[in-house]
């Protein structure tokens, strides 16, 4: 009978020559994969464990460990590949739904592969970022439909018009919602610290705010969502904006659930629930069935944040998602996030994972074209989010029409994560998906924080360049120019839904 | 210090703003006249003196997030009283709507009348937070779905002769009491058990029945009389077996 549960997928070589038995791969395991036999005095690994998170590789001072994939093949099969044949096994074994963790790993197409960027030659100057001003400086929120000012006197103005707050950064690049609870609080605090050096904003997730992060509190986004988990009114007038969730990339339509063993005593504060209770946020919120009871969302929210603070709401790219959108910046929100099938998760279904959604660059360009189609572009930002990972995307998505983007996958790779996709267990080697404290002290705040403003950093210098070479000296410009993009290897429809002409078409 | 607002035909945004402003000028009691369907009365405010007393019908997320305040209403409430609410208390003198205490976490709301669906929805308690909500009457299907923590009484004493279907699917934590001439036809939500009311859980609700009695002009007597039912949940866990991992 098939009865294996766990499924060996990576095979550790260990290079007996280097290996100095310091046993400390033993040591550092979460999954314990090694383990050490006093009377042979040698260093055994049980490869059936192993998530091939990498750490132990990367912790062996002496490189005696190497992780690779196991060879063990099925035969050669297009249709039912070793993936699909133990995903089979394992549910036969045990009936439950399969989980997995971070984005879809599948291979749709790639958008931000089939489209390249313009250049300025000869007829329009390109611009030197290393010595002329480039702006990327850019703003989230509602902008008026029209200017009016009032001349008092000779060359004295005043503006009649009321602008509402608008969230100020740097670079158009945010951390997106991970809360307290699926990653752990010294990851918080990186990205919570980054985003307050580099002069961007991090987002709480629905979780709550940890007392910890209020020193970052100007830079958060605090969200809210169907569980109402750490949702109070000091906790939306901390927050510089307030997101309400629908939905995520990763998990279109689709509740939240933290397991009860998962509620530890700070988890519990912060949520404000028992400890060891689950955590269950339902797939929709129970106020919320149409854009009539979404508006009455947001103006709670403006009520009781006194009209000071954006408020945006977060969905998933879905079939729908023009329309959709049209609806959100019209029942009020002044932000709009999207969230494309590639976006990660702390936990969901496999199937949900890696079926359901359109990919971002599609939502976004046609979120762009139907807001200003229906002159309504200016009264909310959009917000795109979903498998980031190169500056290039940005500068892409940005060019489809996105204000801005928020990465999470990306923010994890530079705290350690080697995309294991096992976030759901707890048992995190790099200390981010886990409240274990023998595994969250591996990561400092202060360090991680630092890698992240580097990232940050790399990622305005690479997109500067960019820019420069367009012959653009700022982001604002950028913004819905579908003119800088062409398509390759794309059909008739895909040009369309994405605005873009295709390679070799002059303007 | 007491005054009071007329609320006719004025939008929910500047009564809001009005009632805002009494308060940071020091008036304890708010009486508002004419309230006809406006938003979010209550939402927000902090205060554990204040006392706001409303004439008319408020409109939808009445006291959303409140923290505090006593909020009184000379007639019926709509959709989402008490949504997200932290503390404080409602006393409505009518009926209310849907979705009454959703996800409230503390406080206390009082019913004289009946209530709509899904009641209690995600209610839950928290340390020395314990939301407790008392209807005088009945309620639609779905009373306390997802239900987390706290304690709704239904008392059935109106013209509503039975209790929706489905009570406390999703139930995981908290506790419902049922008169038991309402629950002649109900249905239970596959999440939860039910039980008679024991001594210990009348010494429970008997001080928050006294006070329904007190705030409406009940005798104890009617107020009390008859058996109770306890709904509790079957697990703490519901979805803890569905997953592989």
């Amino acid at each position: 009978m098939a009865k294996a549960k766990n499924i060996t997928e990576f095979i550790i070589e260990r290079d007996e020559r280097r290996c100095i038995k310091c046993q400390a791969c033993v040591r550092v395991c979460a999954s314990d994969v090694h383990s050490y036999d006093d009377e042979s005095q040698e260093l055994l690994s049980d490869n059936s464990r192993c998530v091939g998170c990498h750490f132990c590789e990367d912790i062996c001072p002496t490189g005696a460990l190497t992780i690779k994939r196991n060879p063990s093949a099925t035969k050669d099969n297009a249709h039912w590949t070793r993936d699909y044949i133990y995903r089979i096994v394992k549910q036969s074994t045990t009936g439950g739904i399969l989980l997995t963790g971070m984005g879809n790993d599948k291979q749709y197409k790639n958008y931000f592969e089939h489209m390249v960027l313009n250049a300025a030659q000869v007829t329009n100057p390109s611009i030197d970022p290393l010595r002329e001003p480039m702006e990327l400086r850019t703003f989230i929120g509602r902008r008026p439909d029209r200017i009016r000012y009032e001349k008092i006197k000779e060359n004295k103005y005043i503006l009649k018009e009321s602008i509402s707050n608008l969230l100020h950064l740097e670079i158009p690049v945010m951390f997106s919602a991970m809360s307290f609870g699926s990653i752990s609080l010294n990851a918080c605090k990186s990205l919570a610290k980054a985003a307050f050096l580099s002069g961007t904003y991090w987002n709480t997730g629905e979780g709550g705010m940890h007392r910890n992060l209020y020193p970052y509190a100007e830079r958060a986004i605090v969200q809210i969502a169907s569980g109402r988990f750490g949702v109070n009114t000091e906790y939306l007038e901390r927050a510089a904006a307030v997101e309400i969730k629908i939905g995520q990339g990763a998990k279109p339509g689709i509740g939240g659930h933290l397991p009860g063993e998962k509620v530890s005593e700070e988890i519990s504060l912060t949520r404000m629930i028992p400890e060891g209770t689950d955590a269950i946020s339902p797939a929709p919120h129970h106020d919320i069935y149409s854009i009539e009871d979404l508006r009455q969302l947001i103006f709670a929210i403006k009520e009781v944040t006194s009209y000071k603070k954006p408020v945006g709401v977060k969905i998933a790219a879905v079939h729908n998602v023009a329309p959709i959108a049209s609806g959100i910046v019209r029942a009020g929100a002044d932000f709009v996030t999207i969230d494309g099938i590639r976006g990660g998760t702390g936990a969901a279904p496999l199937v949900i994972r890696d079926n359901v959604g359109i990919p971002i660059e599609l939502a976004v360009a046609v979120v762009d074209q139907r807001l200003r189609d229906e002159g309504i572009r200016n009264q909310a930002s959009i917000i795109a989010a979903g498998g980031f990972k190169t500056s290039a995307d940005i500068v892409k998505a940005i060019a489809l029409g996105a204000d801005v983007v928020y990465i999470g996958s990306a923010a994890l790779i530079a705290l350690g994560c080697h995309l294991c996709q096992k976030c759901y267990t707890g048992k995190c080697n790099w200390g981010i998906a886990t409240q274990d404290s023998y595994l969250t002290k591996r990561l400092n705040p202060d360090i991680g924080a630092e890698r992240l403003c580097n990232l940050l950093k790399a990622w305005a210098l690479e997109i500067k360049e960019m820019l420069g070479g367009m012959g653009i000296n700022a982001i604002e410009s950028l913004r819905g120019n579908r003119e800088q993009l062409r398509g390759i290897d794309l059909t008739e429809t895909e040009l369309k839904l994405l605005g873009i002409k295709y390679a070799g078409e002059a303007w | 210090m007491d005054t009071s607002i007329n609320a006719y035909n004025i939008h929910y945004k500047i009564l809001n703003e009005k009632i805002k402003i009494l308060i940071r000028e020091g008036y304890e009691e708010i009486t508002v006249q004419g309230v006809c369907g406006q938003r979010y009365i209550g939402g927000g405010l902090q205060s554990k003196k204040v006392k706001i007393i409303l004439y008319g019908v408020p409109g939808n997320d009445l006291a959303v997030f409140m923290d505090g305040p006593e909020i009184v209403v000379m007639g019926n409430a709509q959709d989402g009283v008490g949504n997200t609410m932290n503390s404080g208390r409602i006393v409505i003198h009518g009926n209310a709507g849907d979705i009454v205490g959703h996800s409230m976490r503390g406080g206390e709301i009082f019913v004289k009348g009946d209530v709509g669906y899904r009641v209690g929805i995600h209610m839950k308690e928290y340390r020395d937070m314990y939301p407790v909500m008392v209807i005088g009457g009945s309620a639609r299907n779905f009373l306390g779905e997802y239900m987390a923590g706290g304690m709704i009484i239904l008392l059935g004493m109106t013209e509503r002769k039975y209790v929706g279907n489905y009570i406390g699917t999703g139930m995981h934590g908290g506790v419902i009491y049922i008169r038991e001439s309402l629950l002649r036809s109900a249905s239970l939500g596959k999440e939860v058990n039910i039980f008679m009311a024991d001594t210990s859980d009348m010494d429970k609700i008997r001080p928050y029945l006294r006070r329904f009695a007190s705030y409406y002009g009940f005798t104890e007597n009617k107020v009390l009389k008859g058996q109770f039912y306890k709904i509790i949940p079957i697990t703490s866990r519901p979805y803890g077996k569905i997953y592989t991992y």
